[in-house]
């Protein structure tokens, strides 16, 4: 029976390690569904739990970079706090004075300076790290003081609210989503574009003449991709819009509504940023020259610079990398909240690099996957979730996530070990 | 062969690290379809000479001359352009990828649209290695998951595949068991036929005797002497590494 069912996974191709996660998320949602009576398992709170982790997600999948050539940044809680303020005072105190309020210019000017901000401070604290050759530990411990620092100093710890209206659809919330037609052609969409990119991968495979899987294992493989992806959809598009939300989004956009009319949320813009950025991380690690180095280098520094590869110019990019997503987490923290307080992004950086290394991650650097990073953040945001819900209180639930992380480490050295890698 | 331009012409190469004189005014050659053994003892400045020729140190002072012509060898990219490949001791592989994306680090094939084709580089790696090693067949395993003469073949593979004119091999068989030495040994001889200048830092005297054309020999930075290898004993390489005395000469050099 155990044989038959490795054998299975070995056909199919699937990372032994993704399964193990994927189990662990399983678990985790139906024992929390068993005690709260399916409530943890209703589209609602599936729909709070995906735009709550996709802050932290989007900052884990630099965070595996970082990792994976060796270093940490426990800067970017304190950063993303300091990019959230200096953004916010942006929009409420300059720009509507500039450009009047409400102009539809100031949610873009606040969100790529939000993303230009972070790449210029991770790559200032890269080129210490990578020029100067101070530990990254210790150049990002002081950018953590420095930041959090700093924050208060923007707006003398003033909390900076309202933010513009649409610069606040990024964080999410009943406007802040696709809507349920959108959604729906998001996901047809990414469905067959998985199944396409599969579809391709094998036939580049059989015009090389490599081993390629059986027809069922990758047929079953494409049914379960667009499943899940469609899947997803579907329970996003269950969460029906609360009525008082719908008055005002009728209100704002002029249309009259009926008694029996129900609107869906859809997949919310975090999410759909988060899957973006996680797309796109995949392809740099996979599929760029970037990429490999960064691999190379976490592996064999050594052999990395003899095989002529600038590692320290790779360390800049690394975290410049890591700076701006975590501008672009900065924008989906502080748009969800609809305000930046100086307490934003506190102990972030501890979940990040959790998140990405319950993903798999290897502190000793040249392992790490950036599903994995997000789907250890999914991990840490449903055990939470899960654990508030159930009325478990804040310090226990820090306890239990500090377990939850020393265990999965631990896990992941024994299942190396076993695998001999 | 002395009517040639030299494939390689180190002169008065030097290089001090915190005031120790690692190399001190060497002068070493080689010619096409020549192995050239440099020999000494441990830090006795073979390996340091060898990593400015491959571009890993950068000299203090001396001039290295390809084809007759100044070159200028600033890093391991200089060399390359100059097809000077090298094979370290430490074999200089990323453990964690596979033996395609070691064959090609530094110099992946890409598609159209500049993305690393790595089923492009596993076919060509396939290739080559079909050639110098037919037993392996480890290409989806990480490198670390490899034997020592798997890891050996890897690394020759790198040095091979790009068409090297100049081949640096650092102890290439220390780690390796008999039957894979032969095996080291028979592609020197292959690339030798095939017009490569090859320098083989060796501790084995007997490698040296059996492969080389040429042994120059350096003691604490210094050259002792540059010999034909058909033209001395394996006492005078002793000689010449331990005490750092020329064969027929009563005084020491160094």
């Amino acid at each position: 029976m155990q044989n038959q069912a490795k054998n299975l996974i070995d056909k199919l191709g699937i990372d032994a390690r993704l399964l193990g996660m994927i189990g662990a998320l399983v678990v985790i949602w139906v024992v929390f569904g068993y005690f709260t009576g399916g409530r943890f398992l209703s589209p609602r709170n599936f729909f709070n739990v995906s735009v709550q982790t996709a802050s932290v997600a989007v900052m884990a999948t630099g965070m595996v970079f970082v990792i994976v050539t060796r270093n940490i940044d426990l800067s970017v809680g304190s950063m993303l706090g300091f990019i959230g303020m200096t953004v916010a005072a942006l929009q409420v105190q300059v720009l509507p004075d500039v450009l009047g309020l409400g102009h539809g210019m100031i949610w873009i000017i606040a969100a790529v300076a939000a993303i230009l901000m972070g790449a210029i401070l991770g790559a200032f604290q890269g080129w210490i790290i990578g020029y100067l050759t101070v530990p990254a530990f210790i150049v990002t411990l002081g950018g953590f003081l420095i930041y959090r620092g700093a924050m208060w100093w923007v707006t003398q710890g003033q909390t900076q609210a309202p933010l513009d209206p649409t610069f606040r659809l990024l964080g999410g919330g009943a406007e802040g989503t696709l809507g349920e037609t959108l959604s729906w052609a998001f996901g047809v969409f990414a469905a067959v574009a998985a199944v396409g990119l599969m579809l391709l991968s094998r036939r580049r495979k059989s015009a090389h003449g490599f081993a390629i899987k059986p027809v069922w294992a990758e047929a079953a493989l494409m049914v379960i991709a667009a499943g899940l992806i469609l899947c997803f959809v579907w329970i996003m598009n269950s969460y029906p819009i609360p009525k008082g939300a719908m008055r005002r989004i009728a209100a704002a956009e002029g249309i009259e509504l009926t008694d029996g009319l129900v609107w869906y949320h859809g997949v919310a813009i975090p999410v759909l940023i988060l899957l973006v950025v996680t797309v796109g991380m995949t392809i740099v690690a996979q599929r760029t020259r970037f990429g490999r180095y960064i691999y190379a280098t976490g592996g064999n520094p050594e052999a990395a610079e003899l095989s002529g590869i600038n590692t320290r110019m790779l360390t800049v990019k690394v975290f410049a990398l890591m700076g701006a997503l975590t501008g672009i987490a900065s924008i989906i923290a502080s748009a969800r909240l609809n305000a930046v307080d100086v307490g934003l992004g506190t102990l972030d950086e501890l979940r990040v690099i959790a998140a990405a290394v319950i993903g798999g991650t290897a502190l000793s650097g040249g392992f790490g996957t950036i599903y994995g990073a997000v789907i250890g953040a999914l991990i840490m945001q449903s055990l939470q979730s899960g654990m508030a819900s159930v009325g478990v209180d804040a310090p226990l639930q820090n306890i239990v996530v500090g377990f939850v992380l020393v265990f999965a480490v631990w896990v992941d050295i024994v299942y190396r070990r076993r695998a001999g890698i | 062969m002395d009517k040639k331009t030299p494939l390689v012409d180190m002169r008065d190469i030097h290089i001090s690290f915190g005031g120790i004189r690692a190399v001190d005014h060497v002068s070493v050659d080689l010619y096409p379809g020549e192995v050239v053994g440099l020999l000494g003892h441990n830090g006795a400045g073979k390996s340091t000479l060898i990593k400015i020729l491959s571009g890993a140190y950068a000299a203090d002072g001396g001039e290295i001359y390809i084809n007759g012509e100044k070159a200028t060898i600033n890093n391991p990219r200089d060399a390359r352009s100059y097809n000077i490949e090298t094979i370290y001791q430490t074999l200089a592989l990323a453990d964690n990828l596979d033996a395609a994306s070691n064959l090609f680090l530094g110099r992946e094939l890409v598609t159209g649209l500049g993305t690393v084709d790595d089923d492009a580089m596993e076919a060509e790696a396939r290739k080559i290695m079909g050639r110098l090693n037919p037993n392996f067949k480890k290409f989806a395993e990480p490198v670390s998951a490899l034997s020592g003469g798997q890891r050996q073949s890897v690394a020759i593979a790198r040095a091979v595949y790009f068409n090297a004119k100049i081949l640096i091999m650092d102890e290439p068989t220390a780690a390796l068991g008999p039957h894979e030495t032969q095996m080291v040994s028979e592609l020197i001889q292959q690339l030798k036929a095939e017009g490569i200048g090859i320098f083989l830092i060796s501790h084995d005297i007997h490698d040296v005797m059996e492969l080389c054309d040429r042994a120059s020999v350096m003691k604490n930075g210094k050259l002792v002497g540059t010999v034909d290898v058909k033209d001395v004993t394996d006492d005078d390489l002793l000689g010449m590494i331990i005490l750092g005395k020329r064969p027929g000469e009563d005084t020491p050099v160094v």
